[in-house]
Parts: structure tokens; C-alpha cells; sequence
């Protein structure tokens, strides 16, 4: 009977590929490492639904490498001397997928969606924003309430995603199931958990650079599997690999390997004012939390954890960043100073620190390093893994003592700096606060220049640096792997797949 | 036989509304806030109450549990949170899948463990029978995700005969939908397969025993219609009830499987919805499995009822 069985199995695997399973050049498929959320610009919020809006909706800006903001659907902006007033140039001839023109109007629709929609996310991002005026068909006005200088750089992600007012109207809250907007693909269909399929938009502004006729988007969560299919031709490209696969990659000369230091960064948030927990010595001693920081040797975490891949730094930018402090370089470890430092902060010894890490197998093991090293300074780190959902609710409620987060970053510093260390303000799970820091904060926001801007930002960093709640110990780099026949890749900071000037060779 | 079935189908009433008001209440002892989940990084308080208006989470447990019973009665399993989309639509999306991979890890089951079980019955106590019995074993105790990767690993990226994942529908093109299924139907299959083989094979044995085995072999009967015609129809009654059970499990979603295939069923759907604590989508997979399960289990007495006359009473 097994031999009937194995000519069975033979038979229909034989079949199965006797089919071809290839399918046409112009065929790109991605896979993806989650599945997206709704594709509502306004009410989008995660990471991975980012990457296929990059072929579905373009923006009023885009970012370049240095994390300006350049021209996409909007030519140019003009910020008057007040800071009150920006005032957008379109550019023109831009139509939607539905053929309704990109204009002004459609512009101003837009973005008081964004601002009014109910659940709409995009909400606090534009909240700076007053009133929207048409100028004439291609210039908007914005008018602001106070001058608020990270604005542009919100407009080069969702909330300068342009929808198409009337299919926008007319589907309502339902929109997100089948998105127009002005990107170089449109919606052709989605099967949740399973794909997103887009095809080429023959009216798009920038045509002549798109080569790619469809692009399939696959959410495959298993790493290992996502990795499988690039190998077996089953995908051209995949996001998110891991940083122990790349010499596998790197070793296939079938594969290439895209990277780019992430805008985000990886830390440890350390409770200082939210409950019981905030008083234990780490919360309470600026000087124990400087000796937590100084027994971590970054380099070797990211030699054993990540192939040494990553980028280690001590701020909330990397140290590539136009905004990384020179000042103050990243320490090296030193556990003797570490020693002195719990010494003259008078702690007892093994400082036991409840350490909440997110079910996740790389931050784990990062967990696990952080806290061997420790142990040598005497902290006794006691990991608690948690699921994500869960340890975020544990954070707001302050029922923990150090908590190991990442954040996915924002192209202006601002969006690195304000919601996490301003008092009350929403991520701010540490609980810390300063009224002068706040002060410097709401400054920085005020104000245009770079040069000006860092210098406020000089003291912010002296300040959190030596007192503040967050520990940041490296950056990521976003790892994408795709076949060498794909060329034109490019990679920007953000690491999402730009498919404009793709080729499949 | 009737009114057996018609008690039985309003025994499910009460059922059911234990069932729903369980699922809805372990819900709520999730730890973790959906309003926070759902509002992404930036986490905006005045953004955080919206969605507990919309949602209704601001009001009490009992309350949202009517409104959401009310919906059911009324067909409306509610609004999915994560993707803005009927929670029903979603099921009906994702139901075909689920049936298809299921029947066939179902199909591969029952040939390859009934097949077993008998052999390795008649041939008692034979190499053929240690043989088959180690094979059931290593069935039973293979984990579905070690088997599934290495079946991908051979079968996609080694020989390249497969997709190593994804899924295809039937009404598409049937071929592509065989070749994106049999990986993880096997991978089901094979582990069912050995339980059904255990019972199979005890089953075998008990009615190879039996007197009327050896009045058939007594007649002169040749032994393979003793063994196929008379013992094997007596022993197949239990397996009957065992591969019904075993069906439903299938149903609920194959989570592990469905994962590492990314076959967009059930499992995939509900693992996605707890993490994101999107209540609708988890109330409403759970609901519709549950019934289904309750319904299948009716069908098994039913079908045992009808094969065997003694039960009639």
C-alpha cells in the first residue's frame, strides 16, 4: 500500500510541476513580513501597509537620502516669515486612477480628511494645521495655528497621501478596501492574509519610469518560509529579512542584498515615573540608570545577536544622521565606572529590574545578552517575555522597570524626540518629565533652520542623555533580499520599496 | 429518527448561547487594550477614545455583548477593526479555503490510515505490521511545522516541483490550486493519518476475531472478502465517528500549517485577529466554528445511527 501511496504523491507533485509555475517577466511579487491594515490613507498605522502605499498612493512630498523633503505630487513649498503660512505649488496635469484630476481641490479634500475623518490617524500629525485654502488650481495654503516645522516632513508619508475625492465620497469608511489615489499602480484586488495585487497606471505623471506591469504583494510571516520562496523563485523581493540570513544571501549569486540604517532606533525605556515600580533604585538614580547604560557593550551585542550588521548609537538619530550630536559619542562599556556609579548611588546589590521584552525571537536573544552583561555590573535583569499587544498595555499602565522597544522613526528628529520624553505626551511610557526639556521641545518646533534647531536640540540631548528615561543602543538596517534580476532598486532611510524605475531583467 | 434529529437540533440552541456568551467573555479577560493596539505608533489619546466610542468599548461588558448578539441574529458579525470589512465577508472569503484543505488533508488521512490499519491488522505480528506501526508513530509525533519546512525545503527549494507557499482557488485553475495545497493537506494529513491508523488496526483485530469472521472464513469465503466485506465494514463504524471529529478540528483552522504555507484560512484569520485583539473577527471565526464543529458531531450520530440498526431504538 505505500508504494501505491508514494506513486500517488509522485503523481500529483510530477503534475504540479509539469504546469510551469512561472509566471510572466512583468510580474513582480513581494512578501511582505505581516499583513497590512486597511489601505485608507488616513487611517492606515502600520509599517508594512507603508510599503504597498509606496505603488498606490503617492505623496505631496517624497524624502531623498539625506531626509529632505523633494518634490512628488506638490513641486514646492514656501514657508512664510511668521512660520504661519506654507504655501504648496502642485504639480500639474496629475490624475487619479479614476481619471479625476489631482488638483488644488482634490488637494484641500484631502488633507481635511485626514484632519476630520473619524479614527483618522493622521489627525495629530496635521494638527498644526488651521484651515486649508485654494489659491488656485495648483497652489493650497495652509493656514497654521502656531509654526510648526516638522509639517513638510509629515506631508512626505500617509498624511501627504492623496486620495481621490470622488471615490473617497462615495465609499466612505470603506474606502480602505479599494484605495484610488494618484500612485504609479493601481488597486486591482485583495484577498486578505493571502495578497494584494496591483497593475500599472497607464496615466500616471511619471509613466515612462515604470517597467513593472503588476506587482503582487504576498504576507508571509514565517522568516524562514519568506526566505524559501525568494530562493525557489516563488518571490523576486522580499522586506524585513533577518540579519542571521544575509550570508546565506550573500553567498547566492542568484540574490542580491539591499541595506539602509533605519530612521528608528532600538532601546531600553526605563520606568522613572509611572507607580511603584519607578522607585526601585534604576527609576529613581540617574546614576544606576548610567551604570545600566555603561555595562552594555553595544558592539558585541551587535556582533552575537545581529552579525554585527547593525549600527550602534546613543541617541534617538543614528550617527549618520544630520542631527546626531558629535558631542556626545556613544560610550564604551566600563564596568568598573559602572561599579563606582551603583556605589555612590548606595544600592544594594544585585539590583533586581523587572524587564519586560516583546515576544519576538531576535529581541530576545538581544534580552538575553543585555542581560548577561549586566549581571557583571549587578543588576540582576529578570526577563519577562510578553506579547506585544499585552506589554504595551502593561507600559501604559507603568507595571514594569525597564522595557525593551523599538520605534520605526520619523525623517524629522521631532518625530523621534517629542511624544516620548514630553511630559503626558502619548508615548511617553517612561513617565519622564522636565519643564525645561519641555520647554526645548516645543521650541525646536518652532523654529526652521537645521542649525538653529540643533543647537536646541544640543541641550535636549545633554539633558536626556545623562537623566532621561530611554536607553538607545542601536539602529537597525532594513534588509531586503531580492532576485539579481531586479534592477533599480533604491534604497531611502525609511526602507519601504519605491517600485518607480524598477526593471525585471 | 426524526424527532432524534429535531431534539438534537434544539439541544443546540443552549449550546450555542453558552458557547457565544464564552467566547465573549474569555475575550474580555485578554490582557492588552484594543483601542491602544489598533491606534498604532503615534497612539493620539483623543484618537484612543474615538475608537472606544466606535467600537463601543467604552460601554459595559453585558452591553456590548447584547449589541453584538443583536447583530448576530440579524446576520451582522460585526465590522473587522484591523481591516475596516465585515467580519462575515471575511469568513465566507476564507471558508472555501479552510473546506478545501481540510477535505483533502481528510482524503490523505483516511487512505493512508485506514490502508495502514488494515494491513498491519491482517498482517498481525509481522515485520509489515512493526513497520507500518513505527511509520503511524513517527505520523503522530512529527511536528506539523518541522514537516511543513522540510517539506518546503525539499520539494520547493531543493527539487523546485512546488510553490513553497501561497494559495490558488480551484475555480482559477485547478492544477496551481493542487500543486499550492497538497504540501499542507499532506502535513495534516499525515499526522491524522496515524491516529486514524490505531484505530483502525484495533478496530481490525477485535472483528477478525469475531465469530462471524470465522463462520465467513468457515464457509469457504477467500480472505480477502472475508477481510474486505465482512470484518472491515463492522470496523469502520468507530473510524467514521473519529475522522467526523478529527474534520472539525480541521475546520477550526490549522493554525501552525496555514502559517507556514500561508494558506489564507481560518487559522491564519483568527491568529491575526488575537494578536491585533480584533474582537469582531475572533467572536465571529469562533462562533461560526463552533457550530459547524456541533453540527458535524449531530451528522456523526446520525451516519452511526443509519450504519448500525442496533442503535435505533
Amino acid at each position: 500500500m505505500n508504494r501505491r501511496l508514494t506513486t500517488a504523491l509522485l503523481a500529483a507533485t510530477a503534475l504540479a510541476a509539469s504546469i510551469g509555475l512561472a509566471s510572466a517577466q512583468t510580474t513582480l511579487r513581494i512578501g511582505l513580513a505581516e499583513d497590512p491594515d486597511v489601505l485608507d490613507p488616513s487611517l492606515a498605522r502600520t509599517y508594512v501597509g507603508r510599503i504597498v502605499f509606496a505603488s498606490l498612493c503617492d505623496k505631496l512630498f517624497d524624502i531623498d537620502e539625506k531626509l529632505n523633503a523633494v518634490p512628488q505630487l506638490a513641486l514646492s513649498h514656501e514657508t512664510a516669515d511668521d512660520g504661519k503660512i506654507v504655501t504648496i505649488t502642485l504639480r500639474p496635469n496629475v490624475k487619479f486612477h479614476d481619471g479625476e484630476a489631482m488638483d488644488a481641490e482634490a488637494v484641500k479634500f484631502s488633507l481635511e480628511r485626514h484632519m476630520t475623518m473619524q479614527g483618522s490617524f493622521r489627525r495629530p500629525e496635521l494638527a498644526s494645521v488651521d484651515k486649508v485654502e485654494v489659491v488656485d488650481p495648483l497652489t493650497v495654503r495652509l493656514h497654521l495655528k502656531t509654526p510648526f516645522s516638522p509639517l513638510i516632513s509629515q506631508l512626505t508619508d500617509r498624511a501627504g497621501m492623496m486620495v481621490s475625492p470622488k471615490a473617497a465620497k462615495e465609499a466612505g469608511e470603506r474606502f480602505g478596501q479599494k484605495p484610488v489615489c494618484a500612485g504609479p499602480y493601481k488597486f486591482v484586488e485583495r484577498v486578505p492574509q493571502d495578497r494584494i495585487v496591483v497593475e500599472k497606471f497607464g496615466d500616471y505623471w511619471d509613466k515612462g519610469k515604470v517597467h513593472i506591469h503588476r506587482i503582487v504583494y504576498q504576507p508571509i510571516v514565517d522568516s524562514t518560509v519568506r526566505l524559501a520562496n525568494l530562493k525557489s523563485g516563488q518571490l523576486d523581493l522580499i522586506e524585513r529579512m533577518l540579519a542571521t540570513d544575509i550570508k546565506e544571501v550573500r553567498g547566492n549569486p542568484r540574490l542580491k542584498l539591499a541595506t539602509v540604517t533605519e530612521i528608528g532606533y532600538q532601546s531600553i525605556t526605563i520606568n522613572v515615573g509611572k507607580g511603584e515600580p519607578a522607585k526601585g533604585p534604576l527609576g529613581s538614580d540617574p546614576r544606576v540608570r548610567k551604570a545600566l547604560e555603561l555595562s552594555i557593550d553595544r558592539d558585541a551585542l551587535n556582533q552575537v545577536v545581529y552579525n554585527g550588521e547593525y549600527v550602534v548609537g546613543n541617541q534617538w538619530v543614528s550617527p549618520e544622521h544630520p542631527y546626531y550630536q558629535q558631542k556626545f559619542p556613544t560610550p564604551k562599556r566600563d564596568v568598573a565606572k559602572a561599579k563606582e556609579l551603583i556605589k555612590q548611588a548606595g544600592a544594594p546589590t544585585p539590583i533586581a529590574v523587572d524587564y519586560m521584552v516583546p515576544q519576538n525571537p531576535e529581541t530576545r536573544q538581544a534580552a538575553e545578552v543585555i542581560q548577561a552583561m549586566a549581571a557583571e555590573a549587578g543588576f540582576d535583569m529578570k526577563i519577562r517575555v510578553v506579547e506585544f499587544a499585552t506589554s504595551l498595555k502593561e507600559a501604559e499602565d507603568g507595571r514594569y522597570q525597564a522595557y525593551m522597544l523599538n520605534w520605526s522613526g520619523r525623517p524629522d528628529p521631532d518625530g523621534n524626540l517629542y511624544v516620548f520624553h514630553r511630559s503626558k505626551a502619548p508615548q511617553n511610557y517612561g513617565g519622564y518629565s522636565n519643564p525645561e526639556v519641555d520647554a526645548w521641545l516645543d521650541e525646536a518646533r518652532t523654529k526652521s533652520g537645521q542649525a538653529e534647531r540643533k543647537a536646541i536640540y544640543e541641550k535636549v540631548a545633554e539633558k536626556l542623555l545623562n537623566e532621561g528615561s530611554l536607553i538607545y543602543l542601536f539602529h537597525r538596517r532594513w534588509l531586503i533580499a531580492h532576485t539579481a534580476k531586479l534592477e533599480g532598486l533604491k534604497m531611502l532611510p525609511d526602507g519601504l520599496v519605491r517600485v518607480v524605475g524598477l526593471q525585471l531583467k | 429518527m426524526l424527532t432524534l434529529i429535531g431534539r438534537r437540533l434544539v439541544q443546540l440552541i443552549p449550546t450555542l448561547f453558552f458557547v457565544s456568551v464564552i467566547i465573549f467573555s474569555l475575550q474580555q479577560l485578554l490582557p492588552g487594550d484594543p483601542a491602544l493596539v489598533m491606534a498604532g505608533e503615534e497612539k493620539d489619546p483623543e484618537v484612543i477614545e474615538q475608537i472606544r466610542r466606535q467600537y463601543r468599548l467604552d460601554q459595559p461588558v453585558p452591553i456590548q455583548y447584547l449589541y453584538w448578539i443583536k447583530g448576530v441574529f440579524t446576520g451582522d458579525l460585526g465590522e473587522s477593526m484591523r481591516l475596516k470589512a465585515p467580519v462575515l465577508q471575511l469568513i465566507l472569503q476564507k471558508l472555501p479555503v479552510t473546506l478545501q484543505l481540510a477535505t483533502m488533508a481528510m482524503a490523505i488521512a483516511l487512505l493512508i490510515g485506514v490502508t495502514a490499519g488494515v494491513v498491519s491488522a491482517v498482517k498481525r505480528d509481522t515485520w509489515i505490521d512493526y513497520a507500518v506501526n513505527v511509520i503511524s508513530l513517527w505520523g503522530i509525533s512529527t511536528p506539523n511545522f518541522w514537516l511543513g519546512i522540510m517539506m518546503i525545503f525539499l520539494f520547493a527549494v531543493t527539487l523546485g516541483w512546488l510553490p513553497a507557499s501561497g494559495y490558488v482557488s480551484p475555480w482559477q485553475d485547478w492544477r496551481q490550486s493542487l500543486a499550492t495545497t497538497i504540501m499542507p493537506a499532506f502535513v495534516l494529513g499525515n499526522a491524522i493519518a496515524g491516529v486514524i491508523m490505531r484505530h483502525t488496526r484495533s478496530a481490525m483485530l477485535q472483528a477478525l476475531q469475531s465469530d462471524y469472521v470465522r463462520t465467513a472464513r468457515a464457509k469457504g469465503l477467500q480472505e480477502r472478502t472475508v477481510v474486505m466485506k465482512h470484518a472491515m465494514r463492522n470496523a469502520l463504524t468507530p473510524v467514521i465517528t473519529l475522522g467526523a471529529l478529527e474534520f472539525g478540528t480541521l475546520l477550526s483552522g490549522a493554525v501552525l500549517t496555514e502559517q507556514i504555507f500561508t494558506i489564507p484560512g481560518f487559522g491564519k484569520l483568527i491568529v491575526d485577529a488575537v494578536f491585533n485583539r480584533d474582537y469582531a473577527v475572533v467572536q465571529g471565526v469562533v462562533l461560526v466554528t463552533a457550530t459547524t464543529y456541533i453540527i458535524l458531531n449531530l451528522l456523526a450520530d446520525v451516519g452511526y445511527i443509519l450504519v448500525n440498526p442496533r442503535l435505533r431504538g
